[in-house]
């Protein structure tokens, strides 16, 4: 069995390229932020970053100058408000030429963009968007006839992202990954994508895999790197391992409304540390230990041995 | 801003939606107003609703108030965990959903509704967060309830961009080659009256809250609105509604102290 194993720097220095499509999935649930600011320090160029929910990660890889083009279905600090260094990147006052490319869904159009790319399909056929303007504000979204009868309906293409990046509670040494709570679309869009980078909180044995095979998300298969950082998804969460820090969420709000503080946060947060643990080191224990849930743990099932 | 009688106007718009979900089962939750007044409503009037959340979970049992739309404590002791892919093809796609609730930042008279951008499409003077899975719950949900405050911004005459259609028109239901399986918008509640739809699909108001007066309705939007032949007084929060929403649901006030 193959050990992909790797450190975060390396994961991305061989499979994140300039110019490259990047989805970095989990939907407000496991979302890659140690990834996302190791793509800033070794400051990727002309990224297309797809994602359902830009949230803070994308703000801060687009205020970093690592992207051109965004796609998305809402662009939002859940829970809080805006996503203020991407709105002055798309909105009229932006500087002329330097405006971020938007390509817009809604959150079924962008699974289904996924769907089609991970099953190799020429697109995915939805009952949305009647009605919306949103096929004019995007022209990829199309209206197709049913070959069996007489509705229509719209469809989305498929995306086939360059790279996906998920980060997860486990994985095995050869990326076989599981996850708990919300999983979001992160298996279609591992699928859908030629690189695909495992995040985990724990490294584990594959037997573990194996004792559960119904929590296996991602097979190793389809992954190229296996990158244990524990704490990679901080702000956001991992079920079970840390609730989100939702303090930062707020501050966000006002760091991002202005591009020096943003910029300063960048320099002290992603630029002023060499990677994660040096991060999670600056947060602190008093932080971190207020953000770990109490114990909610699921019940055993028997698979059987059948031999 | 109060309804006069002891009980905010944030309260009286949780209060009046929550009533509306009597008989439901299944409703798609957002954050904010409408996660309190669905949590009201499965306490009060709907005690079988199950919460059906965008992130992926249905029969969610929500601990504490969510932080956001996917915050763990929906998943933790809920009916299921699904895939997105699974929620909104077989869930909401698949007409298990009886209503959503829905808001934005502008709303016409016909229920349609904008969180998209303020201004041109291509260099907006307010880029908004977009649709997420609203334009396809406005389409596929049963009924839609929106919850929003009015204003002259925000009720207006003209969309700046439709992300979600509105009322599905009657004249509308079987033509056409587009199927639109769910009505749209069906009850508007806001920080000031309750609103239905007519066969035109046109907003309608039934009932004012508590002390506020036509005038207050009509500078708050900015077309002449029709109303129901009798325009009630909205029944105001009862005691045990108000405690529930004090001391069970929203106890440090994040979303009831206005």
């Amino acid at each position: 069995m193959s050990d992909k194993v790797a450190s975060m720097q390396a994961a991305i220095a061989d499979l994140v390229r300039d110019g490259d499509t990047v989805a970095i999935e989990g939907f407000t649930h496991l979302i890659g932020f140690a990834a996302g600011h190791e793509i800033i320090r070794q400051g990727r160029r002309d990224l297309t970053l797809a994602r359902l929910t830009p949230d803070l990660v994308y703000d801060q890889m687009v205020a970093a100058g690592v992207a051109r083009k965004l796609i998305f279905s809402w662009l939002g600090n859940p829970g809080v408000g805006s996503l203020h260094a991407i709105r002055r990147w798309t909105e009229a006052d932006a500087p002329a030429g330097e405006r971020l490319e938007l390509e817009e869904y809604s959150h079924f159009g962008m699974v289904g963009r996924y769907t089609a790319g991970a099953s190799d399909l020429p697109f995915f056929p939805l009952r949305s968007y009647v009605d919306s303007d949103l096929p004019k504000a995007n022209p990829l979204i199309r209206p197709i006839a049913s070959p069996y009868g007489d509705e229509t309906v719209y469809a989305v293409p498929p995306l086939k992202p360059d790279v996906a990046i998920v980060h997860a509670q486990r994985a095995s040494a050869a990326g076989d990954t599981q996850v708990w709570g919300l999983v979001g679309c992160q298996k279609e869009a591992a699928f859908a994508a030629s690189r695909v980078i495992v995040v985990v909180e724990e490294l584990v044995d594959e037997a573990v895999i194996r004792a559960d095979p119904n929590r296996t998300l991602i097979p190793g298969l389809i992954v190229d790197a296996v990158v244990v950082e524990p704490w990679g998804a901080h702000p956001s969460y991992a079920q079970g391992h840390y609730d989100r820090d939702n303090a930062f969420y707020l501050d966000w709000d006002a760091i991002s409304r202005d591009a020096k503080l943003l910029d300063a946060w960048l320099a002290e947060w992603v630029h002023g540390v060499a990677g994660r643990a040096e991060y999670i080191e600056k947060l602190g224990v008093d932080r971190l230990a207020a953000l770990r849930p109490g114990p909610a743990p699921s019940g055993e099932v028997d698979y059987g041995a059948y031999s | 801003m109060s309804g006069g009688g002891g009980f905010s106007a944030s309260e009286m718009m949780i209060v009046a939606a929550a009533r509306q979900l009597a008989g439901r089962r299944v409703c798609f939750v957002g954050v904010g107003l409408p996660n309190i007044a669905v949590n009201l409503a499965a306490r009060t009037v709907a005690p079988d609703l199950e919460l059906v959340y965008e992130a992926g979970v249905f029969g969610a049992r929500p601990a504490r108030l969510p932080l956001s739309i996917g915050d763990p404590t929906i998943v933790t002791g809920a009916t299921a965990s699904v895939s997105m892919f699974e929620l909104f093809s077989f869930y909401l796609q698949g007409g298990l959903v009886d209503v959503g609730f829905l808001g934005g930042a502008q709303i016409d008279r016909f229920g349609n509704l904008n969180t998209t951008v303020i201004g041109p499409y291509e260099a907006p003077v307010v880029r908004l967060p977009g649709s997420g899975g609203a334009c396809e719950i406005a389409i596929n949900a049963r009924e839609v309830f929106v919850i929003m405050r009015q204003g002259r911004r925000s009720f207006v005459e003209r969309l700046d961009f439709r992300t979600s259609p509105g009322a599905r028109r009657e004249a509308d239901a079987g033509g056409g080659a587009f199927r639109r399986p769910g009505r749209g918008p069906t009850v508007v509640v806001t920080d000031l009256a309750v609103y239905r739809f007519d066969e035109a699909g046109e907003m309608v108001v039934e009932s004012l809250h508590p002390g506020v007066t036509w005038d207050a309705v009509r500078g708050s939007m900015a077309w002449d609105p029709r109303r129901a032949e009798a325009v009630g007084v909205t029944e105001p929060p009862s005691a045990e509604e108000l405690r529930l929403i004090r001391e069970e649901l929203d106890p440090r006030g994040v979303y009831t102290d206005s």
